[in-house]
C-alpha cells in the first residue's frame, strides 16, 4: 500500500494506481476530460493537472502519474481551478461550442466543467474554423466543431471494442480524429458498428443519428462496465 | 610516405558548395603532374566554418583554403605542390595560412570534434589510429558501476536539451529491473538550422557508436537505436559503413573484446517532425506508433522502448563519452564551470562575419563567442541580441554578452543551452516579428495532444499578428505572459513548456520595442510591413520614374528626369514595389 497526501487528507493507493484513483478512493473529486475509467490514461487535457509540494511545485497530470509514497499533493487551489479555467476557455474558443444548438447540450461534460469550475465567460478570441461534419455512417455522425480531440473514441475503439477504428491525423491545431486512415466514417471497413466511441464521446462531437439538440445523452461507464465482467489476464 | 597530405572537407556543406569536383580537379592535376603517389587526398567531415565551404587543409604545414573551386586545383597543384608556394588569394585571411593564426579556430577547444575534419569517416582504422575503440576495450573490464562512476565525476550532463546528468540517468537504467533494456540515440535534430549531431555523425560516427556501446555496457543493455532523420542521408550512409566495419572488426556484436558483454546497434529514420525529437515521441515512432509525447513520470530509465528500461542520449553526449574513459574524469571536469563541464557545440549563424559549427570550452561568454570565434556583426550594422537554443531559446541583449555559455546561467536569464543554435542579430531585426516567426514554428511543430501547446501558440501568435499589423493593444502584452507562464506549467512536454521562450525573453529586454508597435503603431527596426514609411532619399533618388511606374496605387510620385521624387504615405499601401523597383536604393523604409 502506498501512502500520499492529497489536499492534505491521507489518500492510500495500490502499486499502479495513479494519484487520482487515490484521490478518488480519498474523496476529493479533480476534475477529468480525457481521462476515462477502464481506458489507458493520456495526460493530454491537463485539466486534472496537480500541484507536487514536494517535487518543487511540478504540476503533473493525476490521471496519467503513479501514486509515489509520500507525496504531498494540492488537488484544489486557486492557481490550479485558473489554471483549469484558462484551459477550458482555450477549448471553448478553439472551435465551436454554441451549446444552444448542440445534441448534447445538457448532457455534456466540457459543458459540465465550465459550470463546476464558473468558466463563465471566454476571453479568447473564438477561432470558428468551420469543420466538416460526418453524416455518412448509418447510425452514427462525427461533428469535429465540436470535438475536443480527448482521443477517448480512439481509445474506446482500439481498447475496448478492438476495431481499431480511430486514429489522429495531421498535427497541432489541424489535428482531427478519422476515421481508417481519412475515409468517411460510413465507409470504414474496420467500424462494426458498436457505439462504444460515441458513448465514449464526452461532447457533443460523436452523436446517434435521429438526436436532436439536447437530446443526446452518453454512457461512458458503459466501457468500464464492460471490461470489469471480462476475465482477467 | 606521401609528402603531401589533403584534407578535404566533404561535410554536407561542402558537398553542396562542390567538395566532390574540386576533388575530381586535384586528382585530374595531380594525374598529369604524375604526383599521384606523392599526395593523399583524404575525404574528412565538417571543418567549421561551412559557409566558406568548399574547404580544405594542406599538410605538413598546414594551409587552409577557402572557396576553393575546380579551376582552382590546378594553381594549387603547380604552385604550392610543386613550388612551396601557398596559393594566397585561397587564404581565409590574408598572411594568416595556418588556422591556428585565425581567431575562428584558435578560441576553440575541440573535444567532441576533434576528429571532425582530421580523418575519414568512412576508414575505421583511421578512427582507431586516434585511440578509436580503446575506451571500449578498457570499459569491458571493468565493472559497470565504475564506468557510471566516472560519467558522474566527469560532470557530463546531457547535450540534447535538458542537460540532465548524464551518470545520474545511467545509474537510473543500470538500477530499473529487467532482463531487456535498450539504448538509444537521439539523432532527431528538430532545431532549424541546428547541425551539430549531423556533422558529428558525418564527421566521427564511430566516437557516437563507441559511446553508445560504453553505454550499454554500464546500463546492461544488448541492443541499441539510432534515431536519425531521413534528411540526413550522408549521416545516415556513414553510420552504416561505420556499423558494418565495427562488425566486421568484432567491436559490434556478440562478446566484443572477448568479453561476455555484446551489443549491437540498428538504424531508425525520422521523417522530420520536431516533436518527434522528444525522448518519448521518439520511442513511439520507433514502435511504430504516431510520434506523440507522453507524460513523465514513468521515465524511459524505467518504462522506455517497448515499455522496457531504456537509455536515451543525445548524439554530442554519447561522443564525449570516450574522452572521459580514456583522459579520466578529472581532465575532463577540469574544463567549464562549476555546473556544466566540458564543451559544447554550437551552430553560429545569422548576422556573424564567421559562421558555421564551433566547438568551446563550458563558460565562455556569449562575447567571446559572437566576437572573437563569430568575428562579430558584418560592418555597417550593430550587435543587438543572440538568440540561443533554437525555436524554444530565448533571446539575450547586448547587456548580457558577458553571460558565461553555461546551463544554468543561460537558462537563468529566460535562454536555454537547447541543442547549440546560436543566431545573431543585428539591429535590422524587429524582435517582435523574430518573436513571431519561432512561435510560428512551434505553432506549427505542436503536436496537437495537449490544450496548452496546441491552442495556446495559436492564441499567442494571433496576439503577434495582431501586434507586428499595427493592431496590438497594451492588454495584448499582459495577455502574452498570461499564455506563456500557462503553457510553461500545464504543457505535457518541453515543446509547449519551453514555446513561449522567444516571447517572453523579448518582451523582458525589449518592451520598448513591444511598446513601439502598440502605442506608436511603428516597427523601429523597419521590418514589419503595416509598420513602417516608404521614403525616398532625395540626394540617391535619379528620377528615373521606376518607383512610380512600380506603385499601384500612385503613391509614388514624381516627373521622369525630376529628381527628388516623392511618396505619399497617406495613398502608400505598404506594398514595397517602389522599394524593390529602385535601381538606385534610393527607397527607404523607416519606422513610421
Ligand atoms: C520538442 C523536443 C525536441 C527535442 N529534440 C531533440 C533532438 O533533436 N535531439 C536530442 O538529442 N534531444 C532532443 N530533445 C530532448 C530529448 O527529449 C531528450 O531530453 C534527450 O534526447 C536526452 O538526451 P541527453 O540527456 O543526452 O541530452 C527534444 C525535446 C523536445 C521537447
Ligand atoms: S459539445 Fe458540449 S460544450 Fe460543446 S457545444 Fe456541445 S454541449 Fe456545448
Ligand atoms: S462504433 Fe465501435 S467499432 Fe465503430 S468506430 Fe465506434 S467504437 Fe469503433
Ligand atoms: S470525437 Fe469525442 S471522444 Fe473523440 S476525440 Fe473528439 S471529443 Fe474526444
Ligand atoms: S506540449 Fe505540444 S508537442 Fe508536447 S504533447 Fe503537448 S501538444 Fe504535443
Ligand atoms: S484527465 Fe488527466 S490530462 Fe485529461
Ligand atoms: S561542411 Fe565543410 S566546413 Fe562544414
Amino acid at each position: 500500500m502506498i501512502n500520499l497526501r492529497i489536499d492534505d487528507v491521507p489518500a492510500q493507493a495500490e502499486p499502479g494506481q495513479t494519484i487520482l484513483d487515490a484521490a478518488r478512493a480519498a474523496g476529493v473529486r479533480i476534475p477529468t476530460l480525457c481521462h476515462l475509467e477502464a481506458l489507458c490514461p493520456v495526460g493530454a487535457c491537463r485539466l486534472c493537472l496537480v500541484e507536487i509540494r514536494n517535487w518543487n511545485g511540478k504540476l503533473v497530470p493525476a490521471c496519467a502519474t503513479p501514486a509515489q509514497e509520500g507525496l504531498d499533493v494540492v488537488a484544489n487551489s486557486d492557481r490550479l481551478t485558473s489554471l483549469r479555467r484558462t484551459i477550458l476557455e482555450l477549448l471553448f474558443a478553439e472551435r465551436n461550442h454554441i451549446c444552444a444548438f448542440c445534441v448534447s447540450n445538457g448532457h455534456c461534460e466540457l459543458q459540465d466543467l465550465a459550470t463546476e469550475l464558473g468558466m463563465d465567460h471566454v476571453t479568447f478570441p473564438y477561432r470558428f474554423p468551420a469543420l466538416a461534419l460526418d453524416a455518412s455512417h448509418a447510425k452514427f455522425g462525427i461533428d469535429h466543431n465540436r470535438c475536443v480531440l480527448c482521443g477517448r473514441c480512439v481509445r474506446a475503439c482500439a481498447e475496448v471494442e478492438g476495431a481499431f477504428t480511430w486514429g489522429f491525423a495531421g498535427r497541432g491545431v489541424h489535428t482531427l480524429v478519422e476515421a481508417d486512415l481519412g475515409d468517411r466514417w460510413g465507409r470504414s471497413v474496420t467500424c462494426t458498428g458498436c457505439g462504444k466511441c460515441v458513448q465514449a464521446c464526452p461532447t457533443g462531437a460523436l452523436f446517434e443519428k435521429g438526436k436532436i439538440t439536447a437530446e443526446q445523452e452518453k454512457r461512458p461507464a458503459l466501457l468500464a462496465e464492460i471490461t470489469e465482467r471480462r476475465p482477467r489476464a | 610516405m606521401r609528402r603531401i597530405q589533403v584534407l578535404l572537407c566533404s561535410g554536407t556543406a561542402c558537398q553542396s558548395s562542390g567538395s566532390d569536383k574540386v576533388k575530381r580537379a586535384l586528382l585530374d592535376e595531380l594525374g598529369s603532374h604524375d604526383l599521384l603517389s606523392e599526395v593523399q587526398i583524404v575525404e574528412t567531415g565538417c571543418m567549421g566554418p561551412c559557409e566558406l565551404g568548399p574547404v580544405l587543409l594542406v599538410y605538413p604545414e598546414g594551409t587552409f583554403y577557402v572557396r576553393v573551386k575546380p579551376d582552382d586545383a590546378a594553381e594549387i597543384v603547380s604552385e604550392h605542390f610543386l613550388k612551396g608556394r601557398p596559393v594566397r588569394r585561397l587564404l581565409w585571411t590574408e598572411g594568416a595560412p595556418q588556422p591556428q593564426e585565425i581567431p575562428f579556430f584558435s578560441r576553440q577547444m575541440k573535444l567532441v570534434l576533434r576528429n571532425c575534419g582530421t580523418i575519414d569517416p568512412e576508414k575505421i582504422e583511421e578512427y582507431i589510429a586516434t585511440g578509436g575503440y580503446e575506451a571500449l576495450g578498457k570499459v569491458v573490464t571493468l565493472d559497470p558501476a565504475q564506468v557510471i562512476a566516472a560519467v558522474k565525476e566527469s560532470g557530463l550532463r546531457g547535450r540534447g536539451g535538458a542537460g540532465f546528468p548524464t551518470g545520474t540517468k545511467w545509474e537510473l537504467v543500470r538500477a530499473a529491473t529487467g532482463d531487456t533494456k535498450y539504448v538509444i540515440c537521439n539523432a532527431d535534430e528538430g532545431d532549424p538550422g541546428a547541425f551539430m549531431d549531423r556533422a558529428i555523425l558525418e564527421g566521427d560516427p564511430h566516437a557516437v557508436l563507441e559511446g553508445m556501446a560504453i553505454a550499454a555496457y554500464a546500463v546492461g543493455a544488448s541492443r541499441g537505436y539510432v534515431y536519425v532523420r531521413a534528411e540526413y542521408p550522408l549521416a545516415i550512409r556513414r553510420l552504416e559503413v561505420a556499423l558494418a566495419q565495427a562488425r566486421k572488426l568484432g567491436l559490434l556484436g556478440a562478446r566484443i573484446f572477448e568479453s561476455d558483454f555484446s551489443f549491437d546497434i540498428e538504424l531508425r529514420m525520422g521523417a522530420g517532425a520536431f516533436v518527434c525529437g522528444e525522448e518519448t515521441a521518439l520511442m513511439a515512432s520507433i514502435e511504430g506508433r504516431r510520434g506523440e509525447p507522453r507524460p513523465r513520470p514513468p521515465y524511459p530509465a524505467t518504462h522506455g522502448l517497448w515499455g522496457k528500461p531504456t537509455l536515451i542520449n543525445n548524439v554530442e553526449t554519447f561522443a564525449n563519452v570516450r574522452h572521459i574513459v580514456l583522459g579520466g574524469a578529472a581532465a575532463f571536469a577540469a574544463v567549464g564551470t562549476e555546473k556544466s563541464k566540458g564543451t559544447k557545440v554550437f551552430a553560429l549563424a545569422g548576422k556573424v562575419r564567421n559562421t558555421g559549427l564551433v566547438e568551446v570550452p563550458m563558460g565562455i561568454t556569449l562575447r567571446e563567442l559572437v566576437f572573437d570565434i563569430g568575428g562579430g556583426v558584418p560592418a555597417g550594422r550593430e550587435f543587438k541580441a543572440v538568440q540561443i537554443g533554437g525555436p524554444s531559446g530565448g533571446c539575450l541583449p547586448a547587456s548580457l554578452l558577458d553571460t558565461p555559455v553555461d546551463y544554468d546561467s543561460l537558462s537563468r536569464h529566460g535562454a536555454i543551452m537547447g541543442s547549440g543554435g546560436v543566431i545573431v542579430l543585428d539591429d535590422a531585426t524587429c524582435m517582435v516579428n523574430m518573436a513571431r516567426f519561432f512561435l510560428e514554428f512551434t505553432a506549427d511543430e505542436s503536436c496537437g495532444k495537449c490544450v496548452p501547446c496546441r491552442v495556446g501558440t495559436q492564441m499567442m501568435l494571433a496576439i503577434l499578428n495582431r501586434i507586428v499589423a499595427g493592431e496590438g493593444t497594451d492588454q495584448d502584452l499582459v495577455r502574452l505572459a498570461e499564455i506563456g507562464d500557462m503553457m510553461k506549467n500545464a504543457s505535457l512536454c518541453a515543446l509547449g513548456q519551453t514555446a513561449p521562450n522567444p516571447v517572453l525573453s523579448t518582451l523582458r529586454y525589449f518592451p520598448e520595442e513591444y511598446r513601439a508597435h502598440i502605442r506608436d503603431r511603428s516597427c523601429p527596426a523597419g521590418v514589419c510591413p503595416n509598420l513602417v514609411r516608404y521614403v525616398v532619399v532625395p540626394e540617391a533618388c535619379r528620377g528615373c520614374d521606376a518607383c512610380r511606374r512600380a506603385c499601384p496605387t500612385g503613391a509614388a510620385q514624381g516627373t521622369a528626369g525630376k529628381a527628388p521624387y516623392r511618396i505619399a504615405d497617406e495613398l502608400c499601401i505598404r506594398c514595397g514595389a517602389c522599394f524593390d523597383a529602385c535601381p538606385f536604393g534610393a527607397v527607404k523604409k523607416e519606422p513610421r
